[in-house]
């Protein structure tokens, strides 16, 4: 016993003093590097495997440090360094096309290093197809071929049928009410740019609210929270005021920016509402913790209001205070439903192809879940089907 | 006419150009994507200026013609002027240092120290979370109103709400400690929140994921165009 | 049905069809109440953890000594109250961990929350000794404009991306940058977030296209929506509002603001509740034919 301990010490010794003087630290072996994959070049896979210093527990090697040459001769530059442990390294390099060369150094304490042999030359190169993304391109081409398709044939006269929904259908008695009772028409079309596609599909509401708006001679508010989208309002409902012959009844200022901030804009729009209390208000687009503090107060002044968005959070607090709410897809199929037209019409149709799909996919994934945990499908099989619909 | 078709036209290349991008990671559609991401941002830096000058004209029109409510305008230009002079003349509270550029003070203006950043953390933060603080007494005079057992469906969403709010505070379990270990009312609002709740979550996403593809896909091909004012 | 209620005579049907339609604001001083006057007690209640915040600081712990972490503070100071207690506690797990800190901030004001947070976590008598260095053990990148697409395009390169940090340094001078090109040089991420751009975005752009590794804590109100997510493992933990801070204090055994604020929570909860039994008995009996 006592023996033993003895010779676990001065083995411990050994290393400890090894460690140190890094005498015994040992290189990484078979350096390797070769071209990244998926990408637009420029950039090299370092590969090597682990020193035998680098092990678990041991301090030997604290990482290791990459360096790279033009020629096999050198001179090495140091390009990075990776953990302990590692065994990969993606390495920028200046220039497709040109051979480079690595070595890589295990790092001991204080300094101590331990070279590599070079690695044969690499050149990076750009691909022209990212082949981890075959999956999602096989799904858009599936899903726009079917909107293509539906969108044809509805263009050559076939009727699609389309389900009713209360919330557009309600848009014409709310700016009704607005006109009876000669109060203005409040309408926010999100808090987001124009570059999100809920904005855009709130924008479209707006065309048709705006045209009755001008067609009653009601008086419609747009307060915004991004200059952009104010720009496109107005382009939107000078249009609808053109239309219905009465260019004059437009007024710009109607149509205006107030503040980028939250609840700035939450505090400016309740503000209106208190003041001015509107009829109907219109909250369509992406809205977040200001939808109750929108909703409560325009309920507490009697309003009827029509909110749409596609903010899975925000809607709870929609549906309980609004009178009516187009949950998600119903504010994208919004245009659809309010202008008639066919070819947006079938674009829906095609939707529905995706949701399909979709559906079986989930089916078929629950089933082979269900089977795993049977015992009766193997829990590998299982995952390889996961990943066919991961994209990276 | 022109003003319709140019617009369509930069929609379809710069839609067509993301979509290629994802698949080609190759040149010259990798770089385009930075161009057009560079693109946005400047166009959103500049439109600022357009909201804030269309701001103050509006304000400033109330003002004049007296409008009701004018007041509120006075305040809007009061705090943009109060703020805007503090923070480009008199960035620091104390003393300049010798040597201070109020050039460099522009890329400073939100270090500590700054009247920029006094402005910050005692007047805005804390009207913005008193704003966002009033969600409180919203929710609940929301709930006293809608959370009302008229149909079989809305006493189910009343009877999930109660375990929700009782199992998301600690004195559920205390009142409610009973109930066999398992089935603690924490438990049960954790089920609620991670098996139907997800299952709604997630078929709503999926619905919106759709939308927004072929929402997109219109826009790119210019099926959808009432969004620049022009109706055929 | 149409039978009169003789043992109610005081509150009779009057009362109740008043009630069912009472004024907002008398709800208002009661929730008011109700959250204002816990806070001057120190009300000792068993916090429950749910599956979620136990992973939260589980995964925390299980990440090897001296792992570089990524935290992306997307919130302003409205939502700080929730999630401030969060990143003060992570802070502090993550320092007792030996982990590298790179904070950076999709919202304006997230570099400054994040400054907050280090901050308290940082005059910890714990770490002291430690002697944490900026630059070293921790460093803030700051704030950068254009929302997801900065996600993406850290994705490519982060220095580039962060050029220069919050402090006006070369972010590729700072030591602890050495090495770092992308996620696939970070052994986690952490986001907070109480909204646009969130949690959300950094799932969709960060975890499914480099394979990082991810937990997040969000406001009560945004939670909901990011449940899925760690339902299917892209999230490795979700912490959700003051209670999800108050679960992950409780876990990691160091007290904090969530604990003490969950005192008010219960009480405003059960003010909550209580209104909504009342406005229920008030709809029943003034449904009925008297």
């Amino acid at each position: 016993m006592k023996v033993k301990t003895g010779v676990l010490g001065i083995g411990l010794i050994l290393l400890l003093a090894a460690g140190a003087v890094g005498q015994w630290l040992l290189p990484p072996l078979e350096v390797g590097a070769k071209d990244a994959p998926n990408d637009a070049g420029k950039s090299l896979l370092v590969l090597w495997k682990l020193s035998p210093s680098d092990t678990k527990g041991d301090k030997a090697v604290e990482g290791y440090q990459i360096l790279r040459a033009r020629s096999a001769e050198g001179p090495f530059e140091p390009v990075g360094t990776a953990a302990k442990g590692d065994t990969l390294f993606t390495d920028h390099v200046p220039q497709n096309g040109t051979d480079y060369y690595y070595k890589v150094r295990a790092l001991g304490p204080e300094g101590v290093f331990a070279e590599s042999e070079t690695s044969g030359p690499a050149q990076s190169k750009a691909q022209w197809f990212n082949t981890e993304r075959v999956n999602a391109l096989l799904a858009v081409v599936i899903l726009v071929s079917s909107i293509l398709y539906f969108v044809y044939k509805a263009q050559s006269g076939r009727e699609l049928y389309i389900r009713k929904i209360a919330g557009l259908e309600e848009v014409d008695n709310a700016v009704g009410r607005a006109t009876e009772m000669g109060k203005k028409i409040v309408f926010c079309p999100g808090r987001l740019d124009m570059d999100n596609v809920q904005t855009i599909a709130a924008v479209l509401i707006l065309g048709r609210v705006a045209k009755l708006a001008a067609e009653y001679d009601t008086k419609l508010e747009v307060p915004n929270v991004y200059s952009m989208v104010m720009v496109s309002c107005r382009e939107v409902v000078k249009e609808a005021f053109l239309k219905a012959g009465k260019p004059d009844a437009y007024r710009e200022d109607d149509i205006h920016y107030i503040t980028q901030d939250q609840f700035g804009y939450a505090a400016a729009v309740d503000g209106i509402m208190m003041r001015d209390k509107p009829a109907a208000v219109f909250y369509q687009g992406a809205f977040f913790a200001e939808s109750l503090l929108f909703a409560e107060t325009g309920n507490s002044i009697g309003a009827i209001q029509i909110a749409g968005t596609a903010q899975p959070a925000q809607l709870p607090f929609f549906v309980v205070a609004c009178d009516y709410t187009l949950i998600g897809e119903e504010l994208f199929a919004a245009s659809a439903y309010l202008s008639k037209e066919p070819r947006l019409l079938g674009s829906l149709k095609g939707q529905d192809v995706g949701k399909v799909f979709t559906m079986a996919a989930i089916s078929l994934g629950v089933l082979l879940a269900t089977l795993q945990t049977l015992g009766l499908f193997p829990r590998e099989w299982v995952a390889a089907f996961a990943n066919l619909f991961l994209v990276r | 006419m022109m003003r319709r078709e140019i617009p369509l036209f930069i929609t379809s290349v710069v839609g067509f150009i993301f979509v290629i991008r994802f698949f080609i990671p190759h040149e010259p559609f990798y770089s385009l994507e930075d161009v057009s991401s560079s693109w946005i941002q400047v166009i959103q830096a500049f439109a600022i200026w357009l909201g804030i000058l269309n701001l103050l004209k509006v304000s400033l029109d109330k003002i004049y013609k007296k409008e009701r409510g004018w007041g509120y305008s006075g305040v809007i230009i009061f705090s943009f002027l109060a703020i805007s002079i503090a923070g480009f003349f008199f960035p620091l509270w104390e003393e300049r240092p010798a040597g201070y550029s109020y050039l460099q003070h522009a890329r400073e203006f939100l270090k500590p120290g700054t009247s920029f950043d006094w402005f910050y953390w005692y007047v805005y933060s804390p009207l913005s979370s008193t704003m966002f603080a009033t969600l409180a007494f919203f929710i609940a005079s929301a709930s006293f109103r809608a959370f009302r057992a008229r149909s079989f469906q809305a006493t189910l969403l009343l009877l999930s709400g109660f375990v929700v709010m009782f199992g998301s505070v600690p004195v559920g379990n205390v009142l409610f400690g009973w109930l066999p270990a398992g089935w603690q009312v924490s438990d049960i609002a954790d089920w609620v929140r991670n098996v139907p709740q997800v299952a709604g979550q997630r078929a709503i996403q999926i619905g919106i994921a759709l939308g927004i593809i072929s929402t997109s896909l219109r826009l790119i091909l210019g099926l959808e165009r009432a969004h620049l004012g022009r109706e055929e | 049905m149409s039978q009169p209620n003789p043992s109610a005579p005081t509150l009779g049907p009057g009362f109740w069809e008043k009630f069912a339609l009472l004024d907002r604001r008398i709800i208002f001083a009661f929730i008011f109440l109700g959250l204002a006057l816990p806070l001057f007690y120190t009300i000792r209640q068993p916090i429950p953890v749910s599956p979620e915040g136990r992973a939260y600081y589980q995964s925390i712990e299980n990440l090897p000594a001296g792992s570089k972490v990524l935290l992306s503070f997307d919130y302003d100071p409205p939502s700080s109250p929730e999630l401030q207690p969060m990143a003060e506690a992570t802070f502090k797990q993550l320092f007792t961990k030996n982990c590298k800190l790179v904070v950076i901030g999709l919202w304006p004001q997230g570099p400054q929350q994040a400054e907050q947070a280090l901050a308290t976590a940082l005059r910890d008598p714990r770490f002291k000794d430690k002697k944490l260095e900026y630059g070293v053990n921790y460093a803030n990148l700051g704030y950068m404009a254009g929302n997801e697409i900065v996600i993406q395009k850290m994705n490519a390169d982060i220095i580039s991306t962060f050029p220069s940090d919050y402090k006006g340094n070369a972010t590729a001078s700072l030591p602890i940058m050495r090495g770092v090109r992308n996620y696939k040089n970070f052994d986690f991420i952490i986001n907070f977030s109480s909204g646009f751009v969130g949690t959300r975005e950094w799932v969709q752009f960060c975890v499914d296209r480099s394979g990082a590794k991810m937990i997040a804590g969000n406001t009560a109100v945004q939670a909901p929506e990011n449940y899925p997510y760690f339902r299917s493992g892209q999230l490795k933990g979700l912490l959700a509002g003051m209670k999800g801070a108050a679960e992950y204090e409780t876990v990691a055994g160091q007290p904090g603001k969530g604990i003490s604020f969950m005192g008010s929570q219960s009480v405003a909860h059960l003010v909550v509740i209580l209104f909504v039994i009342l406005g229920n008995i008030a709809y029943f009996v003034s449904r009925r034919k008297w």
